[in-house]
């Protein structure tokens, strides 16, 4: 157990390391640069003139089915590490048992693409 | 140890402060941003506990993936910041009662976690020392034979989830002209050029 965290010890250093760089960073400017902020400063800036609406515009629909089907094939992979890992003592039963697996879902993989759904025109 | 111990405590502090955020901050996409921060903190306690493969699949799934998606739904809704405010005293009580059962649920869980872990034969697959066997080992010795049938219920799972995603989400467009490679590798030349003798001075 102590020896698996002290594999992380690295992480941890680097970490503290990387906060206290930005903190120094942000602190620095924040207390050396001379702030005078007034109403345009802090205003949108859009090419010189005034911003013609909220930059909050909706998004389509389509970015989000991009982000599902991400997500899916994304925990396909996160179930084949441990089973990669493990594959020397579960056998041709965990070895088929994947195949399986990866059958069923490149049915759905099959049907995005023939659905069309993987392409953006 | 003592390292251990700050550890746990600044992660901790860490992700209840930034969970709290979430909750209370304006601007739904900082509310976001503070949901990453807690997900990476609750992937540092996953490793404090030895736990490496949940965290790196807490970072890599949750941070990668359901964060992004969440950015997204927030920039889909066109959120209203001020129409959100509206309705927050009218669902603190349903939401205060839906926090209170989670908690005694999870009250439950650490209860019956520390009153019946001395009896072995409870447990259906006792961890093995994480000293021994690592995490990641541990887990795949179990899932893909011993949890066969759950294994195969989750690719079932994500293929509804595909394919639910699709039929709510796909629209088919028409008047946009599509490439197609099939089609255009067919063409041959006797289909797409003709060659003619043209007299000199006349048109075609």
């Amino acid at each position: 157990m102590d020896a698996m965290l002290r594999e992380y010890l690295p992480i941890l250093i680097f970490l503290v390391i990387a906060i206290g760089v930005s903190t120094a960073f942000i602190g620095g400017a924040w207390l050396a640069a001379r702030q005078r902020p007034d109403i345009e400063k802090n205003s949108p800036y859009e090419c010189g003139f005034d911003a013609f609406d909220d930059a909050r515009a909706k998004f389509e629909v389509r970015y989000y089915l991009v982000g599902i089907l991400f997500i899916i094939f994304d925990l396909e992979v996160a179930f084949l590490f441990p089973w990669a890992v493990a594959l020397g003592k579960i056998g041709m039963y965990g070895f088929w048992s994947m195949v399986l697996f990866l059958a069923v879902l490149t049915v759905g993989f099959i049907y995005e693409w023939r659905k069309g759904a993987l392409e953006w025109e | 140890m003592i390292v251990q111990a700050i550890v746990f405590y600044v992660l901790s502090a860490v992700l209840i402060a930034s969970g709290v955020l979430v909750i209370s901050v304006r601007n739904p996409v900082h509310a976001v941003l503070f949901l990453i921060l807690a997900f990476f903190n609750a992937a540092g306690l996953f490793v404090l506990n030895g736990a490496e493969f949940l965290a790196m699949v807490l970072v890599v799934v949750y941070v990668g993936a359901v964060a992004v998606l969440f950015l997204f739904v927030v920039m889909l809704l066109d959120i209203n910041l001020l129409r959100m405010r509206e309705g927050f005293l009218r669902y603190l009580p349903t939401g205060a009662l839906i926090g209170l059962i989670l908690l005694i649920e999870l009250a439950g869980i650490y209860a019956s976690w520390s009153f019946g872990a001395a009896e072995p034969g409870l447990l259906a697959a006792p961890a093995p020392d994480p000293g021994a066997v690592p995490n990641t080992d541990a887990l795949g010795r179990l899932i893909y034979t011993d949890y066969i049938y759950l294994f195969q219920a989750a690719g079932l799972i994500l293929l509804v989830a595909m394919i639910g995603a699709i039929m709510l989400t796909l629209r088919a467009r028409s008047g946009i002209l599509r490439q197609s490679i099939a089609h255009q590798l067919l063409r041959s030349r006797a289909s797409s050029i003709e060659l003619r003798k043209v007299p000199r001075g006349e048109g075609v």
